[in-house]
């Protein structure tokens, strides 16, 4: 791959790499014409060929996201739509390949990009679209015996009351009952009909269970030369303390080695998805909250720059003022170090350290956390930001007073507090991280080598974050494709490239050093704002008349890119809610790497390196 | 040199250890006796070492704009002119900006003509289900529901204890601007006084003026401003009314047909209106008697 190979197509617009497309494949690339939505539409016999052309010859090295729409009642098809970007940074191109709804049936791009792995397979449990040529093609998120395909929009959920929100049994007859009285909890679950429960059960042991799960243990093949030895499979989880929630790897071991692992999950899913599409726009806020947990702000600003891109096309559209960007950068950047201290911190009870470095880390976090609480009201689920703004100014004091028996109150000036904090407290809170640990000989012996991801893989599996910075591919939304106030404000993408554990560790103390520089800029321009509004539009306003379109919003959440990939179809006098709302989740795609990284290592290292691509489970299961 | 790492790790460890004495040391006694300020610096920015909060036996306050579960403010019982009387006008937007959809609001209605009339008739709020998110505190435009700071909830039962019903919602005006100073006075400058936005246009109606706002943290300053200005010829509080402060004031019945308004808002806020007269034409008849 040198110079002269890197054609003009390689680094062009997004409107040159379409005319390109478009000239090699006349017939089956189109633009996609409807009104508010953008990209192409591609016929999906070529779908594999165009992807194909994208990566190889376009650039567009890197799926960011795979997901599907289905417009029953629209245009009565489904739609996979893919977010392809450029490692080396710029806007998506977006592609598209409809197929109709029964029998839905759109060719796999694993052999293209395998990141779309787990992203298919949710699209086949939740949507129900086949996916020719995946090797592995099974439900991820939903449980075997489940009937139909719960994403699909004439699904409907165990409670089900009404279409959309707000549901009229509220008000102004609302006589509150419970959902448990009218569908009593055991039979709100539908069983598939020809659901024999005795075939999930397995009688010989293993074998029919983990056969059935694609690992395709054959007892017989287990004698190697003569020496008979036993390969185990093992499950890592669902409970065990070290899979930072409900998770579970299948783990096939030949003693203490791994031979191959597969991570099961969707024991936290509670059809995020689904419950936002039933939402309002403004509802589906606090539910972000609850994706990634410990960073509930930079998933409220995903959501708010995702819808923010729909509302920009309508006509009374005002972009948020400075001070409320400043506000969202101050808050997301507390957000990516509350969440590294975490991740660094449990990272270390994983490698065995047990809970000293983390409490250590989040002694720290507290102090960020109050004053979340004190100026959005909540300290982890902080519901913050707004459709164009965030939901109130900083207070000027962060301040309790004495409500309960025995309270302790507190009151700090806000500014004095933040100043302290990020000038003084938080730097010398990282330093003190870095010389516990850094050059901790067991540190570095259990860390250095392990779980290496190269980079071209990192690529290739759709890995964010710190996971992809850290085999040396210097990619952050923050810089590829800049939001917000960030290009005023300097900082480096941090990027190391060992791409082992240790280098992920390092590269988070890396991050909430930069994290620290862009907040020492913030403050100056936070104190100069002052004063100025936090909204910029008509803050009563509870259900926004979005226009049609679709959306792609996209942070650089701690954990990895999060991105809100949402659908409009809304005629102004319906009900105003997402017709799509999926989200890229980090934590999830993140771990399709993770099998191809645990290979040949020893059973306590599977555990570290999950630690080091730091998941967490509200998010990965939805 | 191998291990130095590890030893200055522990050296690390160590002086954590010996902060974390050092403060101790520092504010002794004074965390179980002292002033409630010396915490406030123990829990400060500057603090060193681990800090620890024996919950349940010492609490940290929390900040004024924390949310639990909402709780509906209501005049203090007593409240000169219409005491227990709530702020709450049924027109339902809470409800539906509710986005796990746990309030639930019947609305109230005049029994004999059936219109709207501006008190809820029951409200409750499903607090299994509620997420405390704060919508419906930031969206009603009567400042009638608050999110309160009592976190403590725990119960025996889900299935009708962690339904609260108005009665256990409600919750008097004093209360409100005890936990929240700050919101409580932002809100009634921007509402210009420090009664209900209704009852400021009905006074202006009735060219009378509403208490105007000023600046204070202390409820009994607002009582005793509402108490100043309260009509001198006006007797005491009816006791029916002042007995409780969620009781809805009886003479809600004498209301007046309301205008013709598809608006329901608009029913409602005329509703107010003639309830607020019809409680004066009963007070007086009472005080003729
Ligand atoms: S929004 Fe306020 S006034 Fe309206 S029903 Fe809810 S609490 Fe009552
Ligand atoms: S806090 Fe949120 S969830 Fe709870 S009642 Fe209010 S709007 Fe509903």
């Amino acid at each position: 791959m040198t110079d002269q190979m890197l054609a003009p197509a390689q680094t062009g617009t997004i409107e040159n790499a379409i005319a390109f497309l478009k000239a090699r494949f006349p017939d089956s690339v189109k633009d996609d014409a409807r009104s508010g939505y953008s990209g192409v539409v591609v016929d999906k016999l070529r779908l594999v060929d165009v992807a194909r052309t994208l990566r190889d010859e376009l650039g567009f090295d890197y799926l960011s996201s795979a997901t599907a729409v289905d417009y029953l009642g629209v245009s009565d098809h489904m739609e996979m739509v893919y977010h392809a970007y450029r490692t080396s940074g710029g806007p998506a191109l977006v592609f598209k390949a409809q197929t109709e709804r029964s029998n839905a049936e759109v060719p796999s791009l694993i052999d293209v990009w395998p990141g779309v792995d787990y992203q298919e397979r949710e699209a086949w449990d939740l949507f129900g679209i086949r996916f020719a040529g995946h090797p592995n093609l099974k439900r991820i998120l939903m449980w075997d015996g489940f009937e139909g395909h719960p994403m699909r929009k004439d699904w409907r959920e165990a409670y089900y009351e009404e279409e959309h929100k707000p549901f009229d049994s509220r008000w102004p007859r609302g006589y509150a009952r419970r959902a448990e009285e009218l569908n009593v909890y055991g039979r709100n679950v539908r069983y598939p009909d020809d659901l024999d429960l005795g075939s999930l059960k397995s009688d010989s042991a293993e074998e029919s269970l983990y056969t059935g799960m694609g690992l395709g243990i054959d007892v017989s093949a287990y004698e190697t030369e003569g020496i008979k030895t036993d390969k185990l499979v093992v499950n890592l989880g669902p409970h065990h303390p070290s899979t930072h929630g409900v998770f579970r790897m299948v783990v096939t071991l030949d003693g203490e080695t791994v031979l191959s692992l597969e991570p099961v999950m969707g024991y936290l899913h509670r059809n995020h998805e689904k419950i936002g599409e039933r939402n309002a726009w403004l509802h589906n806020m606090p539910f972000t909250d609850r994706l990634d947990y410990i960073s509930s702000m930079s998933n409220n600003l995903g959501y708010a720059l995702a819808v923010e891109g729909l509302l920009a096309s309508g006509a009374r559209y005002v972009p948020p003022t400075y001070r409320a960007e400043a506000i969202r950068v101050l808050m997301v950047e507390l957000t990516r170090i509350v969440n590294h201290f975490w991740a660094i911190g449990f990272l270390l009870n994983d490698l065995g350290a047990f809970f000293t470095p983390a409490l250590y880390a989040i002694a720290e976090r507290e102090k960020i956390l109050d004053f979340f609480e004190a100026t959005a009201g909540s300290r982890m689920m902080c519901n913050y930001m707004r459709f164009q703004g965030v939901a109130k100014d900083l207070p000027e004091r962060i301040r309790s007073t004495a409500n309960l028996l025995n309270d302790r109150v507190r009151d700090f000036n806000t500014m004095d507090y933040l100043t302290e904090l990020i000038t003084e407290r938080l730097p010398r809170a990282i330093d003190d991280l870095d010389r516990y640990l850094t050059d901790s000989e067991i540190v570095r012996s259990r860390t250095i080598g392990v779980g290496y991801l190269p980079p071209e893989m990192a690529i290739a599996y759709s890995t964010a974050g710190p996971l992809l910075r850290a085999s040396g591919i210097p990619y952050d939304v923050r810089r590829a494709e800049p939001y917000s106030i960030y290009p005023d404000l300097d900082f480096d993408v941090a990027v190391r490239y060992n791409g082992d554990i240790y280098d992920r560790y390092l590269i988070r103390l890396d991050e909430m050093r930069e994290s620290v520089r862009i907040l020492k800029q913030v403050l100056p321009r936070l104190e100069k704002s002052h004063g100025e509004s936090i909204f910029s539009g008509n803050k009563a306003i509870y259900m926004p008349r979005v226009p049609v379109g679709e959306a792609y919003g996209r942070v650089e959440n701690p954990k990895g890119e999060l991105g809100y990939y949402v659908v409009s179809e809304g005629d102004p006098k319906g009900p105003q809610n997402p017709w799509r709302y999926h989200v890229r989740a980090p934590s999830f795609i993140n771990l399709t790497a993770l099998g191809a990284m645990c290979k040949g290592h020893k059973v306590a290292d599977v555990v570290a390196i999950l630690g080091s691509i730091d998941i967490v489970l509200g998010e990965t299961d939805r | 040199m191998y291990g130095m790492g590890i030893l200055k790790g522990l050296g690390v460890t160590i002086r954590h250890f010996f902060e974390t004495y050092a403060e101790d040391i520092r504010y002794s006694g004074r965390r179980y006796f002292g002033a409630k300020s010396d915490f406030s610096e123990r829990q400060g920015i500057d603090t060193r070492g681990v800090y620890t909060v024996q919950y349940p036996e010492e609490k940290i306050a929390v900040p004024e704009r924390f949310r639990f579960v909402p709780f509906l403010v209501v005049n203090d019982a007593d409240h000169p002119e219409a005491p227990g009387e709530d702020w709450c006008t049924s027109c339902g937007i809470c409800s539906k900006v509710c986005p796990p959809q746990c309030i639930w609001i019947v609305r109230g209605e005049d029994p004999v003509t059936k219109r709207p009339i501006p008190q809820p008739e029951a409200f409750y709020i499903d607090t299994d289900i509620c997420m405390n998110c704060g919508y419906c505190a930031e969206f009603c435009p009567f400042d009638a529901i608050k999110m309160d700071h009592d976190y403590e909830l725990a119960s025996y039962d889900r299935t009708t204890y962690h339904i609260h019903d108005k009665a256990r919602l409600s919750k008097p005006f004093s209360y409100w601007m005890s936990i929240a100073p700050t919101t409580a006075n932002e809100e009634a400058r921007d509402r210009g006084s420090w009664e209900h936005t209704d009852v400021v246009k009905e006074k202006k109606k009735a060219g009378r003026s509403a208490i105007a706002y000023t600046p204070t943290e202390d409820p009994a300053e607002v009582l005793a401003l509402l108490k100043a200005n309260a009509p001198k010829p006006e007797p005491e509080p009816e006791p029916a009314a002042a007995s409780s402060t969620s009781a809805a004031p009886a003479a809600e019945e004498a209301s007046a047909p309301a205008a013709e308004a598809v608006d329901a808002d608009k029913a409602a806020r005329l509703a107010k209106r003639e309830a607020a007269l019809a409680r004066k034409r009963a007070a007086k008849e009472q005080s003729g008697e």
